[in-house]
């Protein structure tokens, strides 16, 4: 394998659940040492599309790679090299973190030291205490500490901080940081955006099985021809169009307003952001919307 | 391979520390065959033809709650919490968990063996075993067997709510028909035939044979035969069937 070749490869892929197709031809690579986000409503396709790589769901057709490995045959060689936070999973009840992730530690070839993970992770007050006493936020920090213990190469997180408050998703979100920076290549799915702008190299909007769109967050929105304006009214209330060229309305809103004699409020001008891709992107028909 | 010992070795270790934490488990597990002995043995305490029967009934009853119910439960749990699920995304190798989570369950019996064995000297009249060889041998593959068995169950059980009424509707039957309470040949022609069938009467028969009427290991090779076939038949599905995720998700 050179060094060049992605951390994964994924080439037209395929996954039916009976009649459902849950994912209908996604392609993507991941280069190693990036962060790689699946962005997507619930149901999208995302935790599929990541249980595949992951090696828990076979495909009904298209290449994968992960690591050089086809995660369907289940090396325990590819399995040393990969850490996976899956969306919900559980852990006995009558243990505690340390002695978790002590016997979990053990498993892998060349493991993290324990105490380190701990700090880490943010659960030394909590490190003796029962599983079964901990908080849902609490619960996660120890998935996410299990993921890391055997100092894995690629990283899954399968919306990593849902259920944390907004200090513990700061402390998560620079915990997966450091490992960018200890040249960890991850993939997040995720439905925050701020999460998906903070914390990734690229991303892919993903619905219905398949991806819609794919690139740097800020770059996903500035490709857009589009402008935003956005202004204060003279009622007082916010006002905001969305349009090729803007010239004629910023004549027309400075105009009016030099002529009220006042001046004009929270003008702004802007490229959509990754919220407004998004959200456009992932608009349910109205049709649907108005039966949902 | 021996790294796959050592790693069984460990989960083993891990599930007896968890077993002793959890007390209503290890409650249920100790208590519940000296109740059976105690209640049984205050009603037949001047019947010693009775308690002859019983005593080795009760080790089969206790072997067999604590390796195939428990099992059929404590897999049902895990699997359904996600316990499993985050097990299978590591390198653990399969065999080395399934073999800790056997252990686990082969420790408790062997309690259990010892508990109903000094009950037996000590207030049944039973005296020691006649063949503690034969003992052990009948323990051995009894519970290596029941415990296949409670593993390759947990496949049928669909949920965890539907786990005790699933794994009773086989326990209970089971240790009526196979003479825990009984002999079987005193038993209606068409309960002895079922009975014969079933591995739980062979291994009490064996148990029975080892503590109290001493008849050799080699008059019982065929009621050791029918255990180790439901043995195979039990580790066949307990490995080819075993399901790491909940079919709810």
């Amino acid at each position: 394998m050179s060094a060049s070749a992605p951390a994964i490869l994924v080439r037209d892929l395929h996954k039916a659940y009976g009649d459902h197709e849950a994912v209908r031809g996604i392609d993507f690579e991941v280069a190693t040492g990036e962060v790689f986000g699946l962005l997507g409503p619930n149901g999208a396709g995302k935790t599929t599309t990541v249980e595949i790589l992951e090696g828990y769901r076979s495909r009904s057709g298209g290449i994968v790679s992960v690591l050089g490995h086809d995660p369907g045959q289940r090396a325990r060689a590819l399995r040393e090299r990969v850490g996976i936070v899956l969306q919900s999973t559980g852990m006995y009840r009558h243990i505690t973190p340390r002695e978790a992730l002590a016997h979990f530690a053990r498993i892998y070839p060349r493991p993290r030291d324990v105490e380190e993970v701990i700090r880490i992770s943010g659960l030394v007050e909590k490190a003796d205490a029962y599983v079964r006493t901990l908080s849902g936020g609490q619960r996660r920090r120890l998935d996410l500490a299990l993921a890391l213990v055997g100092d894995p190469e690629l990283i899954f997180l399968d919306e990593p901080t849902t259920g944390f408050d907004p200090a513990a998703r700061r402390n998560a979100w620079e915990v997966i940081r450091s490992l960018q920076e200890l040249g960890k290549t991850i993939l997040l799915t995720t439905h925050y955006l701020d999460e998906a702008q903070a914390l990734c190299d690229r991303v892919a909007i993903v619905k219905d099985g398949r991806i819609l769109a794919e690139g740097a967050p800020g770059e996903l929105g500035a490709a857009s021809t589009r402008y935003r304006v956005a202004w204060r009214g003279p009622e007082g209330e916010m006002q905001s169009r969305e349009l090729e060229d803007p010239t004629a309305l910023l004549h027309q809103l400075t105009s009016a307003a030099l002529a009220r004699g006042e001046s004009l409020q929270d003008l702004s001008v802007t490229r959509p952001s990754l919220e407004d891709v998004y959200l456009e992107l992932t608009a349910e028909e109205p049709e649907e919307a108005l039966r949902g | 391979m021996a790294d796959a010992v050592v790693i069984a070795y460990r989960q083993w270790r891990l599930e007896r520390r968890m077993f002793w934490r959890n007390p209503t488990a290890a409650f249920f597990s100790f208590v519940l065959p000296l109740l059976f002995l105690f209640l049984f043995g205050a009603i037949f305490s001047n019947d010693q033809e009775t308690l002859d029967v019983i005593v080795p009934g009760i080790l089969g009853l206790s072997v067999m709650s604590t390796t195939f119910s428990a099992l059929a439960m404590n897999i049902t749990f895990l699997r359904e919490e996600g316990v499993l699920k985050r097990i299978h995304g590591t390198p653990m190798p399969p065999v080395s968990y399934l073999a800790g989570v056997a252990a686990n369950a082969v420790s408790n019996a062997a309690f259990q063996v010892v508990i109903v064995v000094l009950a037996g000297r000590l207030f049944f009249g039973i005296g020691w075993p006649k063949d503690w060889l034969e003992l052990a041998v009948f323990a051995v593959v009894g519970v290596a067997t029941l415990a296949a068995l409670g593993v390759a169950f947990s496949h049928v059980i669909p949920n965890f709510d539907a786990a005790p009424a699933y794994t009773n509707i086989v326990f209970l039957p089971v240790i009526f028909i196979s003479g825990v309470f009984y002999d079987v040949d005193t038993a209606p022609q068409f309960l002895t035939d079922i009975a014969r069938v079933l591995p739980l009467t062979h291994v009490i028969d064996g148990f029975s044979a080892a503590m109290v009427s001493g008849a050799a290991l080699s008059d019982h090779v065929g009621d050791l035969a029918v255990v180790a076939a439901w043995g195979a038949f039990g580790a066949i599905f307990a490995v080819r069937g075993f399901s790491w995720e909940s079919r709810r998700s």
